[in-house]
């Protein structure tokens, strides 16, 4: 079969990407920059300067560096442990990690809400330790408790993929040179591992600045996030246009944030190579 | 005398309880290029990598200027190792990657910017500061990786089969390179190769190894010309390694042919092995030849050729640069000075000489 | 010589002191990890045995969550919702993803970033903009319902194939394709014998995927169903923000369990040996 031929076969998936991602995305275009009745605006950009949904984009973002910064600083050691065992059952391990990821997101929700409910298995470890009970449940702490748990596989496993790579010669080369392990960690690991780093921020905080579900749930309603202002413009309020304005307003965040984490990936590894 | 800048005493290392040295002992003199040399497996590497610190051996020290560094971190000896390849940080210039232990022992930046330019110029690779590792070839990449090495002014440069992956043109080129090195540095190489022609061009003394033991010790000439067993005859170049009887002194029976030879001290009636190089055999009208036979392939090998030729029930390895059809009865002719004998090894350990003069 | 007693021995004694107590850091470590992945999953699973009305004292071993799970008309319908988008979705995304994987491997290098731009799209994007895009667009011309969600997750798996079976094409040998040809092969019997060999872990790995995201997807779902289909995911928000049931107990523990054999199946039978992992031949 020929070079031209063989080119065909892409032909039905050329017809999903028209029908179904580049259509919907003109769909949310459309809906974003014109009126109900047809008119050209730029009100529904705008309407992100609304004060409430100005401080649900702000929370957001700042639960979604939290959560991210969170999972890096957990992912990072265990990923570096991971690493290092000289053990048989090395992959086993591994999977040990990765395993919570299959469960259903709810699921895991579901989990958490058990734990710091006001009834919940922490607060009623905690009354038997005579200490007071903690309201953690609809509150921020609880929505950032919620997102971690959910998105650190995403953060441990492209980090130990990098890590894997690393070869041990480096290291070995480094010390050679006179590193100590302090300078072959900053010098040398750190650096070659970046696009893992990349990889995993771009997996976690993308999830984590869009959410709506997490805060609906452990958040209780009272912790608004863009993803829920969103959500309800368009399953209870009917407010297509202003959703699709809020739509391109996150997406337009998402973008920025992949450019500026991009920017840090000087192999340009990182990015789209997520698994 | 020069003086003993390295000694391993009694060094016995296993891995997964594979013992892959036993009693290992080894000196290295102060500016000299020495050379190990043996087959994969025979622990030249692990000798390496005790000497550079990323190992610790199970049982006996190593000295370095008769100070115990058995257990000093790699990071903490004078001595700096060029390794098999992949070894230069990919994320840094070769600028970067030259100034790496300079940065850590905390030179000025000009020192620095000095011993980069000169580095650089040593191996030959003037104005590459700010190239990328990627834009390297293996050749460049090594001697890159040389450089980062002797900037630090280590006493003793290790160097783990440095050439392995390089092409054969490349390889020659680097073997002279680092020879001038050599010279021009005035310190101590170690060396690890499987590559016997390399070792035999840039080595002042060879350490020939197997299984975990020293086979020899000596200068190349030493080693070429006078394997002291069938295992070094055999690894270095090619050869005709025959059993013989050695029957009393400078005389040898092989092949059911007595013979007369240059050595002594075998005893009477002895089964040794005998060592005859293939340039070393001539050949001769067959009424004139110490023994008869045909040769049974012809091979032109560019400055000489190969032949095999079956004389006598065995067949005889022997360089020529006259042309001799397969087919021909010839004779088979070498000299006494040419026969070199060698004492039968009866068990493995035997294998491994004693190296205490 | 220096004394048998050389500060060389005392040195190793401390760096052994101190591999040791990296070693019980790094237990210590992992042990935290662990325990913050798989304790809620616990109390998950010990709670599904708990017969008691409040939800964390202990009242007894009980079986009854269990029967009340597979009577339950909401998660059986779910559940077998959720089984069959995800195993059509995968085949049907498996398929169109192998056949566009092997086009653009043919591909010039503009059609082929316009391929692989593409391709990111529903990759990078959040989910919740992707499903109200979809969405959009569906209530145009369809009500929403079983299809427009199948549509959905075929769509954003596809992505997820590609990019497991292109590498493999990248490393499969080109010419072996074409000698097959000049042997006399059908390009069909060439494909069957000669590429599918060198991409078939691709595809698999990439069918896994796409079921893997069918089976985790909320957002995406949650803006293409319409009234009256429900995922598994889907299903639960809406339980979820009713309250808690203890047949949800249930449900966790089993879906765990199936995953946990599923995986350990697919992943990690004892022939697979560990990559790159073996202790390198430094002898």
């Amino acid at each position: 079969m020929n070079r031209i031929k063989q080119q065909f076969l892409a032909g039905p998936y050329l017809v999903w990407i028209i029908g179904f991602i580049l259509l919907p995305l003109a769909m949310i275009l459309y809906y974003a920059f014109f009126n109900e009745d047809g008119t050209f605006t730029l009100d529904n950009i705008a309407s992100i300067a609304d004060p409430v949904n100005l401080k649900a984009m702000g929370l957001s973002l700042e639960l979604g560096v939290i959560c991210t910064l969170i999972c890096l600083l957990l992912a990072y050691p265990l990923a570096m442990i991971l690493n290092n065992l000289h053990i048989k059952n090395q992959s086993f391990v591994v999977f040990v990690f990765m395993l919570p990821m299959w469960m259903n997101f709810m699921l895991r929700i579901l989990a958490w809400k058990l734990l710091l409910n006001k009834n919940g298995v922490l607060n009623t470890i905690l009354l038997s330790l005579g200490m007071e009970r903690i309201t953690i449940l609809n509150t921020p702490a609880a929505v950032v408790f919620g997102m971690v748990y959910d998105y650190l596989p995403f953060m441990i496993l492209p980090i130990y993929n990098a890590m894997a790579r690393i070869k041990k010669d480096y290291i070995e080369a480094a010390h050679d040179l006179g590193a100590n392990n302090f300078t072959v960690f900053f010098k040398i690991i750190v650096p070659l591992t970046v696009s893992g780093i990349i990889s995993g921020i771009v997996m976690v905080f993308v999830p984590a600045l869009t959410s709506f579900a997490i805060s609906e749930l452990l958040g209780g309603g009272k912790v608004l996030l863009i993803g829920n202002i969103i959500e309800e413009s368009f399953m209870q309020g009917m407010q297509w246009n202003i959703g699709s304005g809020l739509s391109f307003v996150l997406m337009v965040f998402v973008m920025i944030s992949m450019a500026i984490t991009n920017a840090f990936d000087k192999d340009g590894e990182g990015g789209t190579a997520v698994w | 005398m020069k003086k003993k800048l390295i000694n391993f005493v009694d060094i016995s290392k296993s891995y997964d309880k594979q013992l892959v040295l036993d009693e290992f002992n080894l000196y290295v003199l102060e500016n000299e290029f020495v050379t190990l040399l043996g087959p994969s497996g025979c622990g030249k590497t692990t000798t390496l990598r005790l000497l550079g610190g990323f190992e610790t051996p199970d049982k006996g020290q190593i000295y370095f200027d008769s100070q115990d560094i058995t257990y000093l971190p790699a990071n903490e000896r004078r001595l700096n190792t060029v390794f098999q390849k992949y070894s230069l940080f990919p994320h840094m210039s070769i600028a970067e990657n030259i100034a790496f232990g300079l940065k850590i022992s905390k030179k000025s930046k000009a020192y620095i910017d000095d011993k980069i330019k000169y580095a650089l110029k040593l191996v030959n690779l003037d104005g590459f500061e700010n190239r990328s590792i990627d834009s390297l070839s293996g050749g460049q990449q090594q001697r890159i990786a040389i450089a980062r090495a002797i900037v630090n002014e280590p006493k003793v440069l290790l160097l783990d089969e440095p050439l392995g992956a390089l092409d054969l043109k490349m390889r020659q080129s680097m073997q002279y390179e680092l020879i001038r090195l050599k010279e021009e540095l005035g310190i101590t190489f170690v060396y690890v190769t499987h590559d016997q022609e390399e070792a035999l061009t840039i080595s002042d003394t060879i350490v020939v190894m197997n299984q975990g033991y020293i086979q020899q010790i000596g200068t190349p000439e030493m080693i070429y010309n006078e394997p002291e067993n069938a295992f070094v005859a055999d690894f270095i170049g090619e050869s005709n390694i025959i059993d013989a009887t050695f029957i009393q002194d400078e005389v040898v029976e092989i092949l059911g042919v007595k013979m007369p030879c240059v050595d002594k001290g075998f005893g009477q009636n002895t089964p040794v092995d005998v060592v005859i190089r293939p340039e070393d055999v001539e050949l001769v009208e067959p009424s004139e030849g110490s023994f008869e036979g045909d040769v049974t392939s012809l091979i032109f090998k560019g400055v000489h050729y190969e032949l095999d030729v079956m004389a006598n029930g065995y067949e005889w390895l022997v360089h020529t640069t006259k042309l001799v059809p397969v087919g021909t009865h010839v004779g088979i002719k070498v000299t006494p000075f040419n026969i070199q004998i060698m004492k039968k090894p009866e068990s493995a350990d035997e294998e491994a000489v004693e190296i205490d003069e | 010589m220096v004394k048998q007693n050389s500060p060389g021995s005392c040195r190793n004694r401390n760096a052994l002191l101190s591999r040791r107590t990296t070693n019980l850091l790094s237990k210590t470590y992992m042990a935290f990890i662990f325990l913050f992945l798989y304790l809620p999953i616990f109390v998950l699973i010990v709670l599904s045995f708990n017969d008691s009305k409040t939800r964390v004292e202990w009242g007894g071993f009980t079986l009854k969550w269990y029967v009340e799970c597979f009577q339950s008309e909401t998660i059986m319908s779910a559940f077998a919702t959720t089984l069959q988008i995800t195993l059509i979705s995968a085949v049907i995304s498996t398929i169109i993803g192998t056949m566009a994987a092997m086009g653009i491997s043919k591909m010039k290098r503009k059609s082929r970033t316009f391929y692989l731009g593409a391709t990111n799209i529903p990759l990078l994007n959040a989910d919740i903009v992707t499903g109200i895009s979809m969405m959009l667009l569906f209530v145009k011309f369809i009500d929403l319902g079983f299809v427009t969600v199948l549509i959905a997750h075929i769509t954003f798996s596809i992505p997820y194939v590609i990019l497991n079976v292109l590498p493999k094409l990248k490393a499969a040998n080109h010419s072996t394709y074409e000698a097959a040809l000049d042997l006399g092969a059908t390009p069909l019997y060439a494909f069957y014998k000669v590429t599918w060999p060198e991409i078939r872990s691709g595809v698999f790995s990439g069918f896994l995927m796409a079921v893997t995201m069918s089976l985790d997807d909320f957002s995406i779902t949650y803006f293409t169903k319409g009234a009256g289909v429900n995922t598994l995911s889907t299903m639960l928000y809406t339980e979820l923000r009713k309250g808690i049931k203890p047949e949800l107990y249930a449900l966790s523990t089993i879906l765990f369990f199936t995953v946990l054999i599923l995986l350990l199946a697919v992943n990690y039978h004892p022939s697979k040996k560990t990559p790159s992992r073996a202790k390198e031949d430094f002898v």
